[in-house]
């Protein structure tokens, strides 16, 4: 893969998808790669603008509703934009209501409904009540990751077409709501409900989104102390709600 | 109601009240005015008799413009009662409103999402309304849907006075069917209002005021507005004199100057008079005395927008700062809020990350280019900062409990 001079973090319509610190996810991944002595620059796409196929990152974040459908309209006619980026290696990192619209469709309650992006093979109805606390994701093994923390408050419940894999299992809280899994994984593609933000929570998760833009051998380990304190931190917290038993449940049922 | 039931309400809440205050679980008032309701639900009716009723609302300053709004009509010699501990929702107003069964007017703050359940009971004249932004997310859900609610009350009490915020596009799409006086106390944050509440579409802010190029909702116009430490009210330029700190305070002391001299008739000397006297507000700007000698002043800050005035008015100096942040309820369980703050306004400032979700701070601060040293306990926090005098900028459960023994 030829390596971007600058890697171009690009946080997409901040002011309508930013409902959850979104922000941090972006600024996480460029203080990363200047750690790592390369170079890296938060690109904010303003609401009302078109997404430019040039960045090397793709962020969608949480919003309200209203702000979602405008979103929704925003990210649809740019969608040319972001195939070519995405042919050329581009990285989607979609979360909760961004996650939302990267798939087909989102149903309100109503029985409105708001189209997406449909990169990936996923729709969502409105649920009966929002899914609100800490959240923990076993990652799907291919992936190599440690245990995911973040936090969830969302009335979406996604289903994954057929041929679409999960970001991991639920071992606490609802991620997706449906078959006890979370998010989705594509070629270099995540969609996740977790926030918190999820990527200051999760170093890891930050570093395979980064290895898919710079290459793997250019991810270095850092100083992540202090991050992995709050990881703990947030893990342990969420034992109240009962997910070391059922990791536990899930070592034995696996062999 | 029977005269005996509300006796029996009021001293059963009182006790409770006692009992709260005595092993330290709360300032008490809450506690005691939900007993009162649960004996007898009416109480609210019943507490506030004949009195003349203003209701204050707002995400950021209603305790702050409440306070400010009842010493002002103090100062022209008005007897009035108010729920000064902040005590906001209506267990903790009848229990205010039974605390003074004499004074004639009733200066209320009222939680967002309870001033539609209470502007009946209470037979409110006049709603203040000041701000709505994000707070405490999972609790509140969208500000969206409470301007909505507050709309519903205006639209629906066509006597109901209103006297409300014209910068802020949810009040204003809130207040318009009453009819408001506006002020304009401008915008500093307006980070969650991007869209018009009326149709959606993308709102412009580029006149320094908003304006929705769809469907042509936009800023009310008004000769009332804040410039600097001037109120102008009309013809009228007001200097305000006030011993509360920072920007947002300006912001809280117009909309009470504003209310006291348009709606109940204040002349403005003794207004300003009484505004200018209040350097306390429940706890908000006291200050507590270090093991060493030293003092650390404690600042209330819930939410994105209150936290960025805070560190605007911080930023460049010199002495310790320590943020305290929980995530209980009151403080909203999400703290990813943390990221819509520009802590790197603090960088070259001696911080502390601080309260039970320091760690989430330590983090924030560590990718913003902030140094900290983590220390759970706000005041050994303090102890360990350098300067005269220590600021403790504080959620809203580390803030009650650093306060309760100074009330």
């Amino acid at each position: 893969m030829s390596r971007p001079s600058t890697v171009r973090v690009g946080l997409v319509y901040p002011e309508l998808l930013g409902t959850y610190g979104d922000r941090g996810n972006a600024v996480v991944l460029v203080e990363r790669c200047r750690r790592r002595g390369i170079d890296a620059e938060l690109v904010e796409v303003a609401a009302g603008t078109a997404i430019p196929d040039s960045l090397d990152v793709y962020l969608f974040g949480g919003g309200e509703d209203d702000p979602q459908v405008m979103a929704s309209a925003g990210m649809r006619a740019s969608r040319p934009a972001i195939d070519r980026a995405r042919a050329s290696g581009a990285v989607i990192f979609a979360v909760c209501a961004g996650f939302q619209l990267i798939g087909h469709s989102y149903e309100a309650r109503d029985g409105e409904r708001l189209d997406g992006l449909g990169l990936v093979d996923l729709t969502t109805r409105a649920g009966p009540f929002r899914l609100i606390g800490e959240v923990v994701v076993e990652p799907d093994p291919s992936l190599g990751l440690p245990t995911l923390t973040g936090f969830e408050n969302h009335g979406g419940r996604t289903t994954l077409g057929s041929g679409e894999r999960a970001l991991g299992r639920v071992l606490a809280g609802g991620g997706n709501g449906v078959d006890g899994v979370d998010g989705v994984l594509g070629d270099h593609l995540v969609g996740t409900y977790l926030h918190g933000p999820v990527l200051p929570r999760n170093a890891a998760l930050a570093d395979l989104l980064l290895g898919w833009v710079v290459g793997t051998e250019a991810i270095t380990p850092l100083d992540d102390r202090v991050q992995n304190q709050l990881r703990a931190a947030r893990l342990d917290a969420a034992t109240a709600t009962g997910w070391r038993a059922r990791l536990d449940e899930l070592r034995l049922n696996r062999g | 109601m029977t005269r005996s039931r509300a006796r029996l309400a009021l001293t059963a809440g009182r006790a409770a009240g006692w009992a709260s205050r005595v092993t330290g679980r709360g300032a008490g008032t809450q506690v005691s005015g939900r007993v009162m309701l649960g004996i007898e639900p009416k109480l609210l009716d019943e507490v506030v008799g004949e009195r003349r009723v203003a209701l204050v609302s707002a995400t950021n300053g209603k305790t702050t413009t409440t306070r400010l709004l009842a010493e002002a009509l103090r100062a022209a010699g008005t007897e009035v009662v108010t729920n000064h501990t902040g005590a906001n929702m209506p267990a903790g107003i009848a229990a205010a409103l039974a605390r003074d069964r004499t004074a004639k007017v009733a200066i209320i703050e009222v939680d967002e999402r309870w001033l539609p359940k209470v502007v009946d009971p209470l037979d409110a004249e006049l709603l203040v309304l000041g701000n709505l932004t994000r707070d405490q997310l999972d609790r509140f859900g969208e500000v969206r849907a409470i301007a909505e609610q507050w709309r519903e009350v205006c639209t629906t009490h066509p006597k109901l006075r209103v006297i409300a915020n014209a910068s802020d596009p949810h009040v204003v799409w809130a207040a318009e069917p009453a009819d408001p006086t506006w002020i304009a106390l401008g915008a500093p944050w307006r980070s969650d209002a991007a869209t018009c509440p009326r149709c959606a579409a993308l709102l412009d802010w580029s006149e320094d005021r908003f304006a929705c190029p769809s469907c042509g909702f936009a800023q009310p116009e008004t000769p009332h507005r804040l410039d600097g430490d001037v109120l102008v009210l009309g013809d009228e330029r007001i200097p305000l004199h006030l011993g509360l700190p920072g920007s947002w305070n300006r912001m809280n002391a117009a909309l009470a100057l504003a209310a006291a001299v348009v709606h109940f008739d204040v002349p403005i000397g003794r207004a300003v008079e009484g505004i200018a006297g209040v350097e306390v507000v429940s706890g908000r700007f006291s200050t507590r005395r270090l093991p060493d000698g030293r003092t650390a002043r404690v600042l209330l800050a819930k939410n994105p927008a209150g936290w960025t005035e805070v560190l605007r008015w911080l930023s460049g100096q010199q002495s310790g700062v320590v943020l305290a942040v929980n995530a209980h309820v009151a403080d909203g369980r999400d703290p990813s809020w943390l990221w819509d703050v520009p802590y790197e306004l603090l960088r070259g400032v001696p911080v502390a990350a601080s309260g039970e979700r320091a760690l989430d701070v330590a983090v924030r601060l560590d990718y913003g280019g902030v140094e900290c040293i983590i220390e759970e306990d706000p005041l050994l926090a303090a102890a360990r900062l350098p300067g005269d005098e220590v600021q403790i900028i504080a959620s809203y459960t580390q803030f009650t409990h650093l306060t309760r023994k100074s009330w």
